[in-house]
């Protein structure tokens, strides 16, 4: 098994706050892994450290061995991994078709007219939508046009941050399902970070648990969602 | 008759002046987000530099070019050294600030540097008029400075229309005036965009002011004061998002303020009271503009 994505006892924060204290996590290759954990456990700084948002202090992360510290967020975007942030990235004021072409932006092949009716076919209600102002769909619209954005750049891995936040459960539902997909059909390696530790542990294969900037516990997707302790513990259902 | 339409032909002409100048300022706003106040100041120092070449000698439309390139490279080193460095998503007013702190820093530095005497700008269009039609013995005539001024102002429309709307580079600029975060997760380096904005629009902000100065029979420091808050009224109307919208604004502005010098006479001496009271209105009644997008977001 090969890792797509190492972190390796990484340090990192805002300014004076140090949020993350030497976080250990793995993304094996055509794999799901779920990060779970309370509001302020780090779940979102993890993301922002791999993709350059923040800064990393200690540590090293890896993406296909090759070290992601002090790249800028635009390098690491180039060298193969899409991040569907919080509020999902929409570009408001342009177009769904507009934004489909922005996930694809740096492509130099020639499928990008497949791959948009690809997306379109798996998303009908963004095919339907295609001329119309991305910013005036609904948030679950907006929340699945972020993952087909993001699919546009034929990314060798994912990175999501609480995508089920502010979506009806139906909604939530769908998208998981699309996620499960992604990596069942494509092999596409997936990170994700969510507090629906349900939903997002039924397609994972392996879970952690953030407490406070550490990795409290880690375990397969199913043991975790299992496991009665840590469930009354961590993740209150 | 004559009167009337020699009067719209004004207007047109004053108007194309306010259009372009609106150009340049919807251009920064749509690519970065900015009402850059500095970009009447901006024109005038690029103005300027293509004064000074043609007097060493070199012809109009030459000295336009590299005054253009000069603008070019200064509009984007302003976005790099003063722009960047004070932007913040907390404070978007900080910008503002420095671009009237430019505002005023360029036209003393014009001033220091080029004198207060007025100056005076060779054409780049043939002299001259087109005679239209004649009535009670008297020939309303368009001037081919002002049919050129349109012609340079439609064809700069549709250059930038098909570069923002059709090409990969124009998606990027968009995409970073709309979102610059979402932007750089996806690979698209906003900082260069950022740059390419002010850059563009300092180069078609220094042709306006070139045109401008050699329509008028001289000019000194303050030629864009007037214009830039005439240019501020055609883009609030034209709804600050679309090209057309503010060069056909600009003309609309430039031949309301000529009629109401010639009609209205207690406005007399005091026109300028109309791009305001524009600008009021249509913030009033509609504040997305006459070809604006109205934005609706959803949370």
């Amino acid at each position: 098994m090969t890792h797509v994505l190492e972190l390796d006892s990484v340090d990192g924060g805002y300014g004076h706050a140090q949020v993350l204290h030497g976080i250990d996590l793995t993304v094996e290759e055509g794999h799901v892994a779920v990060v779970l954990g309370a509001n302020g456990a780090g779940k979102t700084t993890t993301l922002r450290a791999i993709c350059g948002v923040i800064r990393v202090r200690g540590g090293d992360i890896r993406f296909e061995g090759k070290s992601l510290v002090g790249k800028s967020p635009e390098e690491v975007s180039r060298l193969g991994i899409a991040h569907v942030p919080q509020g999902r990235g929409t570009f408001s004021e342009l177009t769904v078709d507009e934004n489909m072409r922005i996930g694809a932006i740096n492509r130099k092949d020639k499928e990008v007219a497949s791959d948009l009716e690809r997306w379109y076919a798996a998303f009908p209600r963004l095919g339907e939508r295609r001329k119309q102002e991305a910013g005036s769909m609904s948030g679950g619209e907006q929340q699945m046009l972020a993952l087909a954005r993001a699919m546009m750049a034929r990314p060798r891995l994912l990175l999501l941050d609480e995508p089920s936040l502010g979506l009806a459960p139906l909604v939530t539902r769908e998208l998981f399902a699309h996620l499960g997909d992604l990596n069942k059909e494509d092999g596409l390696s997936i990170l994700v970070v969510e507090q629906n530790a349900n939903l997002a542990l039924d397609i994972g294969h392996w879970g952690y648990v953030l407490e406070a900037g550490r990795i409290a516990v880690q375990n397969t997707a199913h043991k975790l969602h299992d496991d009665e302790a840590v469930r009354k513990a961590y993740l209150g259902f | 008759m004559q009167l009337f339409v020699e009067q719209v032909l004004n207007g047109i002409a004053n108007g194309v002046v306010y259009g372009s100048v609106a150009l340049a300022l919807v251009l920064i706003f749509r690519t970065t987000g900015v009402l850059n106040f500095a970009q009447g100041e901006m024109a005038l120092f690029a103005t300027f530099i293509s004064w000074k070449l043609t007097q060493q000698g070199l012809p109009v439309v030459g000295a336009i070019a590299i005054s253009m390139a000069i603008a070019f490279v200064s509009g984007a080193v302003i976005e790099r050294v003063l722009i960047r460095p004070v932007e913040s998503a907390r404070s978007p007013l900080n910008v503002v600030i420095v671009t009237l702190g430019l505002f005023l820093a360029l036209n003393s530095l014009v001033q220091l540097i080029f004198g207060t005497d007025p100056q005076f700008m060779p054409s780049a269009f043939p002299s001259g008029g087109i005679e239209l039609f004649t009535s009670n013995g008297r020939t309303a005539t368009l001037q081919k400075g002002t049919l050129g001024l349109v012609l340079v102002l439609i064809a700069e429309c549709l250059v930038l229309w098909f570069m923002l709307n059709r090409t990969k580079l124009g998606l990027k600029l968009r995409a970073v005036a709309a979102n610059p975060q979402s932007a750089r997760l996806h690979g698209i380096k906003a900082g260069s965009m950022l740059m390419l904005g002010w850059a563009l629009s300092a180069a078609i902000g220094a042709l306006a002011g070139s045109l401008v100065a050699a329509q008028r029979t001289g000019f000194d420091s303050n030629l864009m004061q007037t214009v830039l808050v005439y240019a501020l009224a055609a883009a609030a109307l034209g709804g600050f998002d679309s090209l057309w919208g503010a060069v056909i604004c600009g003309i609309i502005v430039g031949v309301a303020d000529a009629l109401t010098i010639q009609y209205i006479d207690p406005l007399n001496g005091i026109e300028v009271v109309l791009p305001l009271a524009l600008i009021l209105v249509v913030l009033v009644v509609s504040p997305h503009g006459l070809f604006g997008k109205r934005t609706v977001e959803r949370v």
